[in-house]
C-alpha cells in the first residue's frame, strides 16, 4: 500500500533537567507523544520509531532551566496519505450511503455513495449488508473485507480520510488480487495493440518488479502498474 | 449511485404524495402533512433521503425555504404530539442518510439545532434516530467528530428543568434510556473513528462540572465518567477518568477549610475534647448514632456545608464504583490508576482531609493486594532519597495513619512494615550524629513518630502473637529513640507520651528521663520539624467526618476507643498505684464499658473473625480488663462512651 515510508531523521530532543537521570526513558516518552498525530515536520503520521542516541554528550540550553539537548538518529515509520494515493483498509460498516473503512487500525476513512462507482450496488442479504459488483458477481464488499481505495482528502487533525472507489483498480483486495488479469481484459476492451502493450508491461513488471515499486508519481501511472505494485 | 438513480425525481415525488403541486417549495411548506401522508403511501427510505438531500443542496445554492422547514421540525421540543414525533423521527432518519451533503458552513443552523437537541426531552424513538444521526455525522467527516462527541457528553446530564424528576421512577427510567444510548453511541463512534477516544478525553474533562455546580449534575456526570471507565473504551480513557474524579474530590476537599471543621476552643486541651459530653441530637439518633464525641462535634460544624455534602456524595459514589469493580474482578487494575493519581496529587496536597479515603476503601476491599501495594508504595517513597523531604514526610504520615487505622491489616504485615521503617531509621542513626535539630532531621523525626504512632495502636495485637512479639523485641527501637538527635523530645508529645506508657507496660523499653508533657498538644520542637505544613501533626486517616462516606469506612476502621492498650491490664492489677488523670472519666462509665464488651464479643461471633480480631477476643477472655473500653461498631443507638485516650492527636485542630 502507498503512503507508508521509512525516514531517517536526525533529531535533537530537549529534555527538562529533572529528566537527566532517565534520559533514554525521557527520549522515548517525548517521541511517543508524537505517535498517531499528524506532524507538519515529518509530513505524516508517526507510526513507529527506532532510535539511537548518537552522542553521550548533550548540549545544554542555557536558561532558568538548563534543558539538555540530546542528539538522536532515528528511523521513523511515517504514514502520509496524499490525494490520489491508493491505500488499504478494513471495512467496518456499510450503509446505503457510505462505506466506513479503518486504515492501519487507527485512521478512519469514509467513501460516500457518490464516490462508489456505479458498478457496485448496495444490497441486504439475510440481514447482512453488502456492496456487490453488478459486473463481477463475486466482487463483494462486506464488513470485514479489506478494500483498496483512492484517497480524496485527509483531515489532518483527526486523521479522517475521504476515499473513493471510482477507479476500477479499487475494491476488495482479495478479489482484485485474484482477478486483475481478467479485469484488465474485460475493462480495457480497447484495441489489440493496447492489449499487447499491457502484456508487455506485465512481463516487464515480472522482470523488474522491484524497481517499479520505487516510483512515486502515481497519477501518471497506468492502472495496471498500480495494481502490480500493490500485489 | 444506484440508490440515487432509482429514487423518483421531485415532480414524481410530489404527485405521488398527492399534493397536487409540482413545486418543491410549496410541497415542503406543507411538510408535516406530507410526511404523514408519506407513511400512508409507503415512501421508501431512499425517497426520503433524496428529498432531504435536495433540500440541503438547494440551501447551499441559496434557496433555503425547504431547508428552513427542516430546521423548523428540529425545533419542536416540548410535548410533542404523536404526529410531531413521527415527523421528527422521519426527518432525523432521512438526515442520517444524507450526512455527506451536510456542510459545516452552509448548514450551520441545521447543525446547531441538531447538536442543541437534548435526548432527555424525547421518547425512545426520537432518541434512537438522533443517536443514529450523530453516529453517521461523526463518521462522515473529521470536522464533525468533536461536535458530535461534545453533543453526547452534554447529554450526560439532564437539562436543569429535568433535575427534580431524577428522583422519581419515571425520571430514572428516562435516565437509563438516555445514558445507555449515549454510551453505546460513543462506543460506535470510537469503533468507526478509532482516534475519537483521544478527543473524547479532553472534552469530558472540559465539560466536567465545577465545585460550585449542582450536586445532582455532578453526581450524574461522574456516574457517566465511571461508565466510560468500565466500558469498552475503558482501556483508552479509563485512567484519565479516574484521575479526573480524584482531582475533583481533592478540589472539593480543599474548598473545605480547616476552619470549617475545627472548633477553636483553646481553653480545652486535646483530652478534654475527647471527654466532651456527648449530646446526640435527633438527626443523628436517626442515623447510626454511634459516633465519637470529638467527631460528632466537628461534624456539627460541617453540617449545612454544601461543599461537604457534595464531597460526601461523590465519595460514596466512588466507593460504590470501587465495589462494583471488585465485583467484576478489576479492582486491582483500577487501583493501579488510583495509586498513581494518589502519588501525584493527594500525597502532596496540603493536608488533604477526605480524598485519601478512596485509597483507604479500595485497600479495605482487597487488603491482600491493594492494601499491601499501598503500604509498600508509601514506605518506598519514604525510604527513597530522590523524593523531596516534604513528600517523604507526608508519605510516612500516611503510612502511620494507614497502618494504625486499617482494621483489615494483619498484625504480621504491620510488623513487616514497621521493620522497614525501623531499619531505615537505624541506618540514618548510624550515618548521622548531630544533636537535636528539628529541621535537618525532619524526615527522621517523621519516621520515628510514625513508628511510635503505629505502636500506640498496634502494640497489643503484635504482642499477642509470640512470633511477632519476639520480632518486635528484636527491633532496635530503643537505639533509635535514644539517639543523640533525641526524637522523643521532638516528636509530638501526645504520641510520645502514649507510646512510652505502653512501651513501659509492655516492657519494650523504659526511659530513665522523665517526660513531663502535661497535656501539651505539641511542642515547639515538633512544630519545627513539621515545618509550615505541620506534617508533625498530620494523621490523614483520622476518623472520616463525612457522614455517608463514614458508613463505608467505619466497618474497616479502628477507632482509638477500640484500641486495647498494653497498660490496660496493668492498670487493672495495680490500680491503686497507677492513678492517672484520665481515669476519672473512665470510671464513670465503667458499667457501660462492660456492657459494651459483652456485646462486642457477640458481634465477633456473628462476624467472620479474622486473625487479628481473634487475638483481640482472646486477650479479652484472659483477663477481663475493667478499664478497657471497647467500642462496638455498627451497633444501634448506643450512648457513647467517654474516651480515656491520652493520645488523640487526631482531635488536635491541625490534624483532624
Amino acid at each position: 500500500m502507498e503512503g507508508l515510508k521509512v525516514s531517517d531523521a536526525n533529531l535533537v530532543v530537549f529534555l527538562h533537567p529533572s529528566k537527566s537521570n532517565r534520559v533514554s526513558k525521557a527520549v522515548l516518552h517525548e517521541l511517543s507523544s508524537h505517535l498517531f498525530q499528524f506532524s507538519e515536520i515529518f509530513d505524516g503520521v508517526l507510526l513507529a520509531y527506532d532510535v539511537d542516541i548518537v552522542d553521550r554528550n548533550a548540549k545544554l540550553l542555557s536558561g532558568i532551566h538548563p534543558y539538555i539537548g540530546v542528539r538522536l538518529k532515528a528511523k521513523l515509520l511515517l504514514f502520509s496519505p496524499k490525494p490520489n494515493m491508493l491505500i488499504e483498509g478494513n471495512v467496518v460498516k456499510l450503509t446505503p450511503e457510505s462505506i466506513h473503512v479503518i486504515v492501519l487500525g487507527f485512521a478512519s476513512a469514509v467513501i460516500i455513495d457518490e464516490d462508489v462507482r456505479e458498478e457496485f450496488e448496495y444490497r441486504t442479504k439475510h440481514g447482512k449488508e453488502v456492496y456487490r459488483s453488478k459486473a463481477h458477481r463475486r466482487h463483494v464488499i462486506e464488513v470485514g473485507t479489506m478494500v483498496r481505495f483512492l484517497v480524496k482528502s485527509l483531515d489532518r487533525e483527526i486523521l479522517h480520510i475521504c476515499g473513493s472507489l471510482e477507479p476500477s483498480n479499487t475494491g476488495s483486495i482479495h478479489w482484485l488480487d485474484q482477478n486483475f488479469g481478467e479485469l484488465s481484459l474485460i475493462d480495457r476492451s480497447g484495441t489489440k495493440r493496447e492489449r499487447e502493450n499491457e502484456m508487455k508491461m506485465q512481463e516487464h513488471a515480472v522482470v523488474g518488479g522491484e524497481e517499479i515499486s520505487l516510483g512515486n508519481d502515481q497519477s501518471k501511472k497506468s492502472k495496471k502498474r498500480r495494481l502490480r505494485e500493490e500485489s | 449511485m444506484s440508490n440515487n438513480l432509482s429514487a423518483p425525481d421531485p415532480a414524481e415525488l410530489s404527485s405521488s404524495v398527492g399534493s397536487g403541486s409540482n413545486n418543491m417549495g410549496v410541497e415542503l411548506a406543507n411538510e408535516r402533512a406530507q410526511f404523514l401522508e408519506m407513511e400512508e403511501v409507503n415512501f421508501t427510505d431512499n425517497e426520503l433521503v433524496y428529498h432531504v438531500r435536495t433540500a440541503l443542496k438547494s440551501a447551499s445554492s441559496g434557496d433555503s425555504e425547504s431547508y428552513d422547514e427542516l430546521i423548523g421540525v428540529m425545533h419542536h421540543r416540548e410535548r410533542l404530539s404523536p404526529d410531531e414525533v413521527a415527523m421528527l423521527v422521519t426527518c432525523l432518519k432521512a438526515l442520517s442518510g444524507t450526512v455527506s451533503c451536510i456542510d459545516v458552513v452552509h448548514h450551520e443552523s441545521l447543525l446547531s439545532s441538531i447538536f442543541g437537541m437534548s435526548m432527555w426531552n424525547y421518547g425512545p424513538e426520537v432518541m434512537d434516530a438522533l443517536v443514529d444521526l450523530i453516529i453517521s455525522l461523526a463518521a462522515s467527516s473529521g470536522k464533525f467528530v468533536d461536535s458530535c462527541l461534545d453533543m453526547l457528553i452534554r447529554n450526560f446530564v439532564p437539562p436543569y428543568s429535568y433535575l427534580a424528576l431524577l428522583k422519581q421512577p419515571r425520571g430514572l427510567s428516562r435516565k437509563d434510556q438516555v445514558l445507555s444510548r449515549v454510551h453505546s453511541a460513543l462506543e460506535s463512534i470510537s469503533h468507526l473513528v478509532p482516534l475519537a477516544p483521544m478527543r473524547l478525553l479532553s472534552l469530558v474533562i472540559q465539560r466536567m462540572p465545577r465545585q460550585n455546580d449542582n450536586e445532582t449534575v455532578m453526581m450524574t456526570y461522574v456516574e457517566n465518567m465511571f461508565k466510560l471507565e468500565s466500558g469498552s473504551m475503558g482501556q483508552l480513557v479509563g485512567s484519565t477518568m479516574l484521575i479526573a474524579v480524584v482531582d475533583r474530590l481533592l478540589d472539593l476537599d480543599l474548598e473545605i477549610g480547616w476552619e470549617d471543621i475545627v472548633q477553636d476552643d483553646s481553653s480545652k486541651g486535646i483530652f478534654e475534647m475527647e471527654l466532651e459530653d456527648l449530646e446526640e441530637d435527633e438527626e443523628d439518633l436517626n442515623d447510626e448514632g454511634d459516633e465519637l464525641p470529638g467527631k460528632h462535634l466537628s461534624r456539627n460544624s460541617l453540617r449545612g456545608n454544601v461543599i461537604a455534602e457534595k464531597l460526601d456524595s461523590l465519595l460514596v459514589l466512588t466507593f460504590e464504583y470501587l465495589e462494583s469493580c471488585q465485583g467484576h474482578g478489576r479492582l486491582l487494575e483500577v487501583f493501579e490508576t488510583l495509586l498513581h493519581s494518589f502519588r501525584i496529587t493527594v500525597l502532596n496536597a496540603y493536608k488533604s482531609k477526605f480524598a485519601q479515603f478512596v485509597m483507604f476503601y479500595a485497600c479495605a476491599l482487597d487488603p491482600e493486594n491493594c492494601g499491601v501495594r499501598f503500604a509498600r508504595m508509601l514506605v518506598d517513597i519514604f525510604v527513597c532519597h530522590d523524593h523531596p523531604p516534604m513528600t517523604r514526610m507526608s508519605a510516612v504520615a500516611y503510612l502511620a495513619s494507614y497502618l494504625s487505622r486499617g482494621k483489615f491489616l494483619s498484625a504480621n504485615y504491620i510488623t513487616t512494615m514497621l521493620k522497614r521503617l525501623v531499619d531505615w531509621c537505624l541506618d540514618y542513626c548510624n550515618v548521622q550524629d548531630g544533636d537535636v535539630n528539628p529541621f535537618a532531621h525532619r524526615v527522621f523525626y517523621a519516621g520515628c513518630q510514625a513508628i511510635m504512632y503505629v505502636l500506640c495502636f498496634r502494640m497489643t495485637s503484635i504482642m499477642s502473637i509470640p512470633r511477632l512479639k519476639s520480632q518486635l523485641f528484636l527491633m532496635p527501637i530503643e537505639t533509635i529513640l535514644k539517639h543523640k538527635s533525641d526524637p522523643l523530645k521532638v516528636c509530638l508529645p501526645s504520641v510520645v507520651g502514649e507510646f512510652l506508657k505502653q512501651a513501659r507496660a509492655a516492657r519494650l523499653f523504659t526511659v530513665t528521663k522523665t517526660f513531663i508533657f502535661d497535656d501539651i498538644l505539641e511542642s515547639e520542637l515538633s512544630r519545627a520539624f513539621g515545618g509550615l505544613e505541620r506534617l508533625d501533626s498530620f494523621f490523614p486517616f483520622d476518623p472520616c467526618l463525612l457522614k455517608k462516606s463514614d458508613s463505608f469506612i467505619r466497618p474497616n476502621f479502628i477507632f482509638w476507643s477500640m484500641v486495647k492498650t498494653t497498660y490496660d491490664d496493668d492498670e487493672d492489677r495495680d490500680e491503686d498505684e497507677e492513678g492517672s488523670g484520665d481515669e476519672d472519666g473512665e470510671e464513670s462509665v465503667d458499667g457501660v464499658g462492660e456492657d459494651r464488651r459483652d456485646r462486642m464479643a457477640t458481634s465477633f461471633n456473628e462476624q467472620d473473625i479474622d486473625i487479628e480480631e481473634f487475638d483481640y477476643a482472646l486477650n479479652k477472655m484472659s483477663i477481663t480488663p475493667k478499664q478497657s473500653l471497647m467500642y462496638k461498631f455498627g451497633g444501634g443507638l448506643e450512648e457513647l462512651v467517654r474516651m480515656p485516650s491520652r493520645i488523640r492527636p487526631s482531635t488536635s485542630p491541625e490534624s483532624l
